[in-house]
């Protein structure tokens, strides 16, 4: 059992370091959930590929650098260190690219991935309907045969980035006759500037449209934008909704430079005694998840799947994050209300994580069930 | 990077798991809690036999070294097992004792002993000496001296009654001068990780017997365990064991007094939860003592805190500001 870095690794750090040293932004980038924000981060995407540092453990080919999950972690903890740009591509590359990996042709692989490495192409999800959240299974939206493809009728809703994204990935029921409501769905690709897409921005609690509602009018959707065997999408799509709870939505890098901020500002502030339990409770979590990734890591790295224990993470980290905003916002006094402080935005995307990549609920439901053993019930 | 047990170290857990599982360790916990300290004491020989007492001992005095890794592995195991007695403050005397400056007659004394599971001795570093009524030796420390106790006051009941308590009288000084300091401190740090170790096997035997009842005991005909607040309750104990896990073994690869403080923090915080809930979702039969889910119940909180408390610990991780 170690914690050691390799030399190689180590070197690795220190390169990421230097590049990050050199390249991040003095000033924070606008919002990315503004449209001004969403085209600077876009570029920012651009100059991040263009060293080689966009999506590090990719292959080579498409724009990587094949490092492995524990050069990955390293990268992640040197950009967050580095108060580098929140990352605008995250839902390719952390939802759809693994699909791509796992499901997807040699031809969609080339034809997709290297322009999402590049920021060229920045995807949205289409998951959630009006009627179907938790219970995804029983989402209504259709594809339709058609010739040398498929329509797409229904709604899509919740869906992330979509205001300004360029296409969209999710699910759709191919085959209404299926069985059960998990059969007969097909796991596609389209465009949001296609013919009959119609894109109505939402406004989240801070009136940023941070995710929009899809409305789909006979869509059309070529079969080569279709991802594995149509009517396996659910499997499909349950693979990437693992690797989102897993281990690389949110990484202890993120978590670790949000404690140390938060812990300089609690001593910039004075230290106030009253605080001083809280933001070691925000030290001692960011350092808990960071090991607990660690061990994940270890485990993968040793061949082992991980399974249900992602939940784990899920709602350690959603719940962990709130947390430390709400200490930093005490600790600003009366600016912790104002709407553009340092805090503010970073406050209310994480009140959506215990929310969001399958609810706390949910998770909680898969600990009990799968890791505890307990019978299942009624939600 | 390989943040895993390797395969001896998980089955060194495995096996005390399946030695003190074997043994009738409940009854042995009642009987020390009523002064009989018998059973105890064979357990405690066993798990010198295991080599438990031995992983704090230097190897110049029949020990192996300070094995932190292992000592974490086996402490987890005493916890679960709600072993008696002052397990963990033998192990600090060990260390304490190991850092005293080379030919020290103590050392000489005591620690073969200790390794060997000879003795059992405490160590008062605060207001009580923890069994010092079943120990061997009762070491004393204050500031920069190390004493042996002349003797020790009445019984002061624990809420957890295997823990026995007693004000430690100060006696012969066996040490003095800032090294003793410096050792004390390493040995309060080693006590501090160890009850961390310990409060983490007491929250997932806490856990695992919960688990166990809800999976039986029907209400409205069915397992109380299928419904969703039981199942939040007890998946919410599991994510903070989880999590307090990682943290016990980073501090066992550094060893620095901030990783223990926060493995502690965690680990009591956790275990206390899962106490909690355990009580809660037993209901009124939990509330019992003669039920033997008691006997961890009770150590939850004690554990929690022992040697540096939640406020010390935090204090800890924050430095100073």
């Amino acid at each position: 059992m170690n914690l050691d870095f390799t030399p190689e690794e180590d070197a690795f750090r220190e390169e990421a370091r230097q590049w990050l040293a050199a390249h991040v932004p003095a000033e924070p980038l606008p919002s990315l959930e503004t449209g001004e924000g969403f085209a600077a981060h876009r570029a920012w995407e651009a100059e991040l590929h263009a060293d080689r540092w966009s999506v590090v453990s990719w292959p080579r080919e498409f724009g990587g650098r094949g490092a492995d999950i524990f050069r990955w972690l390293v990268f992640e903890e040197e950009y967050y260190a580095a108060g580098a740009p929140g990352r605008v591509s995250q839902n390719g590359i952390n939802l759809l690219a693994p699909t791509l990996f796992d499901h997807a042709t040699d031809e969609q692989r080339a034809r997709v991935l290297p322009s999402m490495a590049s920021g060229e192409v920045i995807w949205a999800q289409a998951w959630s309907e009006p009627e179907a959240g938790s219970d995804l299974a029983s989402l209504r939206a259709r594809a339709v045969r058609t010739d040398g493809g498929w329509l797409l009728h229904g709604q899509k809703t919740w869906s992330s980035r979509a205001a300004f994204a360029d296409r969209a990935f999710g699910i759709f029921r191919t085959d209404p006759e299926a069985a059960k409501p998990h059969h007969g769905l097909t796991y596609l690709m389209f465009d949001l500037k296609a013919p009959g897409v119609t894109v109505r921005p939402i406004g989240r609690l801070d009136g940023k449209p941070a995710f929009a509602e899809l409305f789909l009018d006979g869509v059309f959707v070529p079969d080569e934008d279709v991802i594995g065997q149509p009517g396996n999408g659910w499997r499909i799509a349950m693979s990437t909704t693992g690797n989102e709870r897993g281990l690389t939505l949110r990484s202890p890098g993120r978590f670790l430079a949000a404690a140390d901020r938060l812990a300089r500002l609690w001593r910039e502030r004075g230290a106030d005694p009253a605080l001083r339990g809280r933001v070691a409770d925000a030290l001692i979590g960011a350092r808990a998840y960071q090991l607990f990734t660690y061990a994940n890591a270890s485990r993968f790295a040793a061949g082992e799947r991980i399974g249900a224990e992602s939940s784990l993470n899920k709602v350690f980290w959603s719940e962990y994050d709130i947390a430390l905003h709400e200490t930093a916002l005490e600790l600003l006094g009366a600016d912790g209300e104002l709407a553009d402080g340092d805090w503010s935005e970073g406050y209310v995307f994480s009140l959506a994580g215990p929310i969001y990549a399958g609810t706390n609920e949910i998770q909680r439901d898969i600990i009990a069930e799968r890791l505890l053993g307990l019978p299942k019930g009624r939600r | 990077m390989r943040f895993l047990l390797e395969t001896e170290q998980a089955e060194f857990g495995r096996t005390l798991d399946r030695m003190l599982g074997a043994a009738d360790t409940p009854a042995a916990v009642r009987a020390w809690a009523g002064g009989d300290f018998g059973p105890g004491r064979a357990l405690w020989a066993r798990l010198a036999e295991a080599g438990v007492f031995a992983l704090a001992v230097p190897e110049t005095h029949e020990g192996l070294g300070l094995l932190p890794v292992e000592l974490a592995v086996a402490y987890v195991e005493l916890g679960r097992h709600a072993m008696p007695g002052p397990v963990v403050e033998t192990a600090a005397v060990a260390v304490l004792l190991g850092a005293l400056p080379d030919g020290s007659g103590v050392a000489k004394e005591w620690l073969p002993r200790i390794a060997g599971g000879d003795a059992a001795v405490t160590l008062a570093a605060g207001a009580y000496a923890l069994d010092a009524d079943a120990a061997d030796a009762v070491f004393v420390a204050a500031g920069d001296t190390l004493r042996t106790a002349a003797g020790h006051g009445p019984l002061r009941e624990s809420a957890d009654p295997a823990r026995r308590l007693f004000a430690a009288e100060d006696g012969e000084v066996l040490a003095r001068g800032p090294e003793v300091r410096a050792a004390v401190a390493r040995a309060a740090d080693l006590a501090t990780f160890l009850t961390a170790a310990q409060a983490l096997g007491t929250g997932l035997e806490l856990l695992r017997r919960t688990v166990e009842y809800a999976r039986q005991r029907e209400q409205f005909g069915v397992p109380i365990g299928s419904f969703q607040a039981v199942k939040h309750r007890l998946a919410d104990a599991l994510i903070g064991l989880e999590f307090a896990r990682p943290l016990l073994f980073g501090a066992a690869l550094s060893m620095t007094s901030a990783d223990i403080a926060a493995a502690k923090a965690a680990a009591g915080d956790a275990a206390y939860a899962a106490a909690r809930a355990a009580l809660q979702l037993h209901g009124a039969v939990g509330y019992t003592e003669e039920l033997d889910l008691s006997l961890w119940l009770r150590k939850a909180r004690p554990l929690r805190d022992a040697w540096w408390s939640p406020a010390v610990c935090r204090a800890r991780v924050t430095g100073s500001p």
